[in-house]
C-alpha cells in the first residue's frame, strides 16, 4: 500500500522506490532533524519553545537542536523568522513531504548506503560481512580476541564508514581524523574495517598473526591505516591526547578518537590521561568505551567493579554520553553530539555485548576460545 | 682524595640549549611532569608557553602524549627525573615510543647519585641499562655541561627515539662550550699506551684526574669519553683493546647493564680483553648532604679508578 503522501500523486511510485528515497532522506538528515520536523505542531508556535520541549523530552542539548533547526531552515524544510522580527515556525510543503517519509520510523542506519572498496553498499550488509571476516580471520590464525572484536565492530564501522574524515588512498593525509585502538586486542575488527574501506586488500586478512606479515596480533603503526601502535592496555588514550594537542597547536581541524575497553579502565594511566585531556580542554578528542562487561578472567563487576563509568568520566570533567553500542543510529548520534561538546573532551560509553552477532557467543566467555570448524560454520550461518 | 671542582650544571646548560633550539625550530615541544624548575625546562616554558605541556605528576601519561605528538609531526622532548622517565615510564617508552620508532627525546635528569640528599628513591643507577635494552633507542650520557648542550642539539637533529641522561647540580667541566660532539663516536681525550679508561658522565673528569695520578706511578693511561652508550663506538673500543689490552670502564651507574656491560659484551664476542668496571656494585643509594661523600661511599673516585687500572693491567699481564 502506498504511503499517504503519494495517494493522489500523478506519477506512480513503487514501494521499493519509497524505500530508496527513505534511505536517501535518512542519510541526508540526521535524527535530531527528524525529531524537529516531526514535532512542529499544526498551530503556530515559537521555534525556541518547540526546541526546548524536544531538548527536555529527549535529553538533547538545546544548542545542538538550534544548529539543526538552522540547517532545516536552510534546506527550506521549515520556515521561521529571526528575532526581533519573529514569527511562528511552520513546516514547508517539502518539509511535510520529508516528515511523512520518515514518520513512525526509528531512524536505523542499516539501510544507508556507505562507500566501501566495492562501491556503495547498505551499512547493514557491511557489518555482517565484517563479522564474518573477523570470525574467519581468528579461526584461521588459531588465536585472537574474538569476543572483544565482535563487540567493537559496530562502533568501528560507524567511525570509518560514516563519521571519520579519512582517505584510504592516502593513509598519512595530515588532515585525517585519527583513531587510536587503545584496546589493541580488537585488532582483527579494525583490520577487517580497514580492508573493507580500502586500505589494503581483503585477501591480506588471512595473514593475521602470521610472522613477517602486515597484520600482527596487536596494531603496529606500519600497517596502512593504523594511527598508533597499541596492545599494551592503558597507553592509547595518552597517545590520543598527544595527537589532539598537536592538532590544537597546528590549528588543524581533525578529530582524534580513542577506543577503550571497559576492562582497560583498570589501568591507572587512563585516568592520568583523562585528567590531562580535561585540563587542556581537548574538545577535539572523543573516547569510546566498549562496555561489553567482560575482561579476560571474568565479568568486570567481579574482577574489579568499575562503579559508574559515566560518573567517573564526568567527575574528570568530560562530557559523557551513554548509548547502545550496537545501534548504528545511536552511535552516530552520540558521536555527532560529541562534535559539539562545549570546550572539553567527550566520552561515549557504548553498551555492547561480547561476541555480538553470534548467538552462542553473546554475553558469555565462549568468545575467548578460538572457534573450531563446526563452530565457525554455525557462526557464519547466523550471519547470512 | 682530591677535591673535584664543581663548576657548571648540566641541567642549566641543557635548559638554555632547549630555549635556543626552540627559537630555531617550531616543531620542538617540551613536556614536563611538574619538575620544570629542577630540570630547567622552565626557561623554555617561559618563552614558549604554547609549546610547553605541563602534564602534572604523571610520567607514563607524559611519554604517551609525547608519542602522540611525534606521530603528528612534532619533536617532543619529555624531560623528568631519570628514575621516573626511564623507570616508571619504561614500558611506555618501549611500547608507545621505541616500538614505533617515534621521534621522542626522553631526558632523565638527576641521574646517578646526583640527587644526593634525596636518597635512594630518586637515585637512578639502572636507567642506562633500561634504555639501552630497547631497540631503536640511542643513549647518551654527556661528560659535562658543555657536552650536555651539544648532546641535546645533536639528538634533536637526529630522527628517532633517544635517551639523554644528565646529572643534577654542578659538576666538573672537561670541555669548552661549542665542543665537538658526534653521536656514536667516542672522544679520545688522552692517548695512553698502558691502559685505557673509558668513561662517561661525571666519571670522565675523574678519569682525567686518574690519568694524571698514574703518571707518578709510571703508568701511561689513555682516557676516552664514551658519551654515546648506544650505538656503541665499537671501532674506538676495538682500538683500545688492540693498543693497550687493559680496559677500565667507569660510570655513575650500576656495573650491571651500563657502559661497562656494553664494552664487555662487545669485546667478549670480538676481541676478548680484560675489562674492569668501576660503577655501583648492585646496591641501592643513600641520602647524603654531600655528593662527594656519596661518590666515595659507592666507589666512584679517581682512587677507585686507579685500583681498577692496576687490576686490568694485572689481568692482561697474567694472560700473556
Amino acid at each position: 500500500m502506498p504511503p499517504r503522501w503519494c495517494k493522489d500523486a500523478p506519477i506512480p511510485i513503487s514501494d521499493a522506490q519509497v524505500d530508496d528515497l527513505r534511505r536517501i532522506v535518512l542519510r541526508t538528515i540526521n535524527k535530531n532533524q527528524v525529531l524537529i520536523l516531526t514535532h512542529i505542531p499544526r498551530v503556530p508556535a515559537s521555534i525556541t519553545s518547540i526546541l526546548r520541549e524536544i531538548s527536555r523530552k529527549y535529553q538533547i542539548p538545546l544548542s545542538t537542536l538550534k544548529r539543526n533547526a538552522q540547517i532545516l531552515r536552510d534546506l527550506n524544510l521549515i520556515r521561521y523568522g529571526e528575532a526581533p522580527k519573529f514569527s511562528g515556525v511552520e513546516i514547508t510543503e517539502l518539509g511535510q513531504f520529508i516528515s511523512n517519509l520518515t514518520t513512525g520510523e526509528e531512524p536505523s542506519l542499516l539501510g544507508n548506503m556507505v562507500k566501501t572498496r566495492s562501491g556503495f553498499v547498505p551499512f547493514g550488509s557491511v557489518t555482517k560481512t565484517l563479522r564474518k571476516r573477523v570470525l574467519r580471520m581468528i579461526a584461521e590464525a588459531g588465536s585472537g580476541h574474538l569476543g572483544a572484536s565482535l563487540s567493537a565492530i559496530d562502533v568501528l564501522a560507524i567511525l570509518y564508514f560514516m563519521k571519520m574524515r579519512h582517505d584510504p588512498s592516502d593513509p598519512d593525509w595530515p588532515e585525517r581524523d585519527r583513531l587510536v585502538l587503545s584496546k589493541g586486542h580488537a585488532a582483527p575488527a579494525l583490520y577487517a574495517v580497514l580492508a573493507e574501506a580500502g586500505y589494503f586488500p581483503v585477501e591480506s586478512l588471512s595473514t593475521l598473526r602470521r610472522m613477517g606479515g602486515m597484520l600482527p596480533g596487536h596494531p603496529e603503526i606500519r600497517t596502512p591505516g593504523i594511527d598508533a601502535s597499541t596492545g599494551s592496555l592503558g597507553q592509547g588514550l595518552s597517545i590520543a591526547v598527544g595527537m589532539a594537542l598537536a592538532a590544537k597547536m597546528d590549528e588543524a581541524s581533525y578529530r582524534v578518537y580513542a577506543l577503550l575497553g571497559d576492562g582497560e579502565l583498570n589501568e591507572g594511566q587512563i585516568w592520568e590521561a583523562a585528567a590531562t585531556a580535561a585540563h587542556h580542554r581537548l574538545d577535539n578528542l572523543t573516547v569510546i568505551v566498549d562496555r561489553n562487561g567482560y575482561q579476560l578472567t571474568g565479568r568486570t563487576e567481579d574482577v574489579k567493579a568499575p562503579g559508574s563509568i559515566v560518573d567517573k568520566f564526568r567527575a574528570f570533567g568530560w562530557e559523557v554520553l551513554d548509548t547502545d553500542g550496537h545501534n548504528p543510529a545511536s552511535i552516530l548520534d552520540a558521536l555527532e553530539r560529541c562534535d559539539m561538546a562545549p570546550g572539553g573532551p567527550s566520552a561515549v560509553i557504548a553498551r555492547t555485548t561480547k561476541g555480538k552477532g553470534v548467538s552462542f557467543m553473546e554475553g558469555n566467555q565462549f568468545s575467548r576460545k578460538t572457534p573450531n570448524a563446526r563452530e565457525l560454520e554455525r557462526a557464519l550461518s547466523e550471519l547470512t | 682524595m682530591m677535591k673535584l671542582k664543581m663548576q657548571a650544571s648540566q641541567v642549566e646548560s641543557f635548559g638554555k640549549a632547549l630555549l635556543s633550539i626552540g627559537l630555531e625550530r617550531d616543531d620542538l615541544v617540551v613536556l614536563d611532569p611538574d619538575v620544570s624548575d629542577s630540570t630547567k625546562t622552565a626557561y623554555f616554558a617561559e618563552r614558549f608557553p604554547e609549546r610547553f605541556i605541563s602534564v602534572g605528576i604523571s610520567e607514563q601519561d607524559m611519554i604517551g602524549i609525547a608519542a602522540g605528538l611525534a606521530a603528528s609531526g612534532k619533536t617532543p622532548v619529555a624531560c623528568g627525573f631519570a628514575m621516573f622517565t626511564s623507570g616508571r615510564a619504561w614500558e611506555q617508552v618501549a611500547n608507545s615510543v621505541a616500538r614505533s620508532n617515534l621521534n621522542v627525546k626522553v631526558v632523565g635528569t638527576h641521574g646517578g647519585l646526583s640527587p644526593s640528599a634525596d636518597g635512594a628513591s630518586h637515585q637512578a643507577f639502572g636507567d642506562v641499562a633500561l634504555m639501552r635494552v630497547l631497540p631503536n633507542m640511542k643513549v647518551v650520557v654527556p661528560a659535562d655541561a658543555p657536552e650536555a648542550e651539544e648532546a641535546i642539539r645533536t639528538l634533536v637533529e637526529w630522527y628517532g627515539p633517544s635517551y639523554l641522561r644528565l646529572g643534577r647540580g654542578s659538576s666538573p667541566v672537561v670541555y669548552d662550550y661549542g665542543c665537538e660532539f658526534t653521536l656514536g663516536k667516542a672522544t679520545v681525550l688522552r692517548e695512553g699506551s698502558d691502559a685505557t679508561i673509558m668513561a662517561n658522565g661525571i666519571m670522565v673528569s675523574m678519569a682525567l684526574i686518574t690519568a694524571d695520578k698514574l703518571v707518578v706511578e709510571g703508568i701511561d693511561a689513555g682516557v676516552v669519553d664514551v658519551h654515546t652508550v648506544k650505538p656503541l663506538d665499537e671501532a674506538s673500543v676495538d682500538r683500545a683493546a688492540t693498543e693497550t689490552g687493559a680496559i677500565v670502564v667507569a660510570e655513575e651507574h650500576s656495573v650491571i647493564g651500563g657502559l661497562g656491560s656494553a664494552v664487555a659484551e662487545f669485546l667478549a664476542e670480538s676481541r676478548p680483553t680484560p675489562v674492569v668496571r668501576v660503577g655501583i656494585r648492585d646496591r641501592f643509594g643513600d641520602s647524603s648532604r654531600s655528593y662527594e661523600d656519596l661518590l666515595r661511599k659507592y666507589g666512584l673516585t679517581p682512587d677507585d679508578i686507579v685500583e681498577a687500572v692496576r687490576a686490568s693491567m694485572g689481568l692482561r699481564d697474567r694472560e700473556r
